[in-house]
């Protein structure tokens, strides 16, 4: 599988699973991001992600490569889903297999964290009051309302 | 002036670069005209090249050159030191082009007499040219004069303007950085809350904006966007850029707002 890609569809954690099988390997580690139903005190609906794909996918790729070179491990990817989504569905999933079980968590964790700084990935929250915003742009294009 | 002119840069690449891309835009194919021992200069090695059969001639010797590599096909031929020239000029000519004249070129807006390189030579030249040729002459602008030449007005007066000297050629970047010089053409793609402001998800626009921080405050008078660009971040061509990078002719711009990944 492609080290970072997106998907319209529902992600499909037991394919990606599979892909990351190794003989050397003696662990798997794994981190799920799902829709919760709040964020910041508001009561959230559902989500819409949107991506900047060619860059996205560039920057994405980058962050597995640094993982897999920083931490050792055999295998990893990352894949994120775009489209609107509905609470306790899965937004994004990290997988790495490794020989032995610290460096996957590491590398797991490095993965998610750089593409939640990095990805050019934008989130649309609608909220249960019928508002809607985009994270991290809203609020900080008027610093000072708040 | 003792510098290759088709390395010089104006709109942030070599200027030789420049007058290929905007060619290529409205040629079928596009070639760069070369002295034999220029084949391999870094300028021009791995672009498509006619070389000139008899060197030492001038700028006929690569249009003889071209006539004669494909006779069939009709020769927009461009000089690489008019850094004024626009797209829109090229399309000017190619729109009233005809076919049935030996070429279709401009009139100098100084002098009035054909200018011989931002014109089309249509494949019947071929003969005239080598005759004109083994008769001794070598000047095409004469070549033009006295042959059944189509001529049309200048679109923009100082398109074929050209670079000479050391003077000509300040006088010429600081012209093409002032606000109303002439202009480039990009794309900017919106994204998220910059698409939902801008109301699009893209357009194509002239601006003189030389890089992407003077685009973003260009189109901060044209949409909404409450965003400042300390806040966002910038990508030329799907590569994450500087603020500061020159923008070129045809390059594609996103403004990336704080990412929500995750």
């Amino acid at each position: 599988m492609k080290a970072f890609s997106f998907s319209q569809a529902p992600l499909t954690p037991d394919v990606y699973r599979a892909e990351l099988a190794d003989p050397a390997a003696g662990g798997y580690a794994a981190f799920e991001g799902w829709v919760r139903n709040h964020n910041e005190g508001h009561a959230v609906t559902r989500l819409e992600y949107e991506a900047f794909e060619a860059l996205a996918n560039k920057e994405g790729e980058r962050i597995v490569t640094e993982a897999v070179a920083r931490f050792g491990v055999l295998r990893a990817a990352c894949v994120h889903r775009v489209g609107s989504l509905a609470i306790g569905d899965l937004a994004v999933w990290v997988g790495v297999s490794s020989r032995h079980r610290a460096e996957a968590f590491a590398a797991c964790r490095y993965i998610i964290d750089e593409v939640k700084h990095r990805v050019p990935i934008w989130k649309k929250e609608h909220y249960a009051n019928g508002d809607s915003g985009w994270v991290n742009c809203e609020r900080c294009a008027h610093p000072h309302e708040h | 002036m003792r510098t290759d002119k088709a390395t010089l840069q104006y709109h942030g690449q070599p200027q030789l670069r420049w007058a290929f891309e905007l060619l290529s835009k409205v040629c079928a194919a596009t070639f760069v005209s070369v002295r034999p021992d220029q084949r391999d200069d870094g300028t021009r090695a791995g672009l498509p090249q006619i070389v000139d059969r008899q060197p030492g001639i001038g700028p006929i010797a690569g249009i003889s050159a071209a006539l004669q590599e494909h006779p069939k096909a009709a020769w927009l031929v461009l000089a690489c030191d008019l850094p004024f020239l626009t797209e829109r000029t090229l399309h000017h000519l190619i729109a009233h082009r005809d076919p049935n004249k030996v070429a279709t070129a401009y009139r100098s807006a100084h002098d009035n007499l054909p200018e011989p390189l931002c014109a089309i030579w249509e494949p019947a030249a071929r003969e005239p040219v080598l005759a004109y040729l083994a008769s001794g002459k070598q000047c095409p602008r004469k070549f033009l004069i006295n042959s059944a030449t189509a001529l049309l007005d200048l679109p923009e007066r100082q398109a074929l303007d050209n670079v000479n000297t050391v003077e000509e050629f300040g006088s010429a970047t600081a012209a093409l950085k002032r606000p109303g010089g002439v202009s480039k053409t990009v794309r900017v793609q919106y994204y998220a809350i910059l698409r939902e402001q801008a109301g699009r998800s893209e357009e194509t626009l002239d601006t003189s904006a030389s890089t992407p921080a003077e685009l973003y405050a260009e189109l901060r008078k044209r949409h909404p966007f409450q965003l400042t660009a300390e806040q966002l971040q910038v990508a030329l061509n799907a590569d994450f850029s500087d603020w500061q990078t020159p923008l070129k002719h045809g390059d594609t711009v996103v403004f990336i707002p704080p990412v929500a990944g995750g």
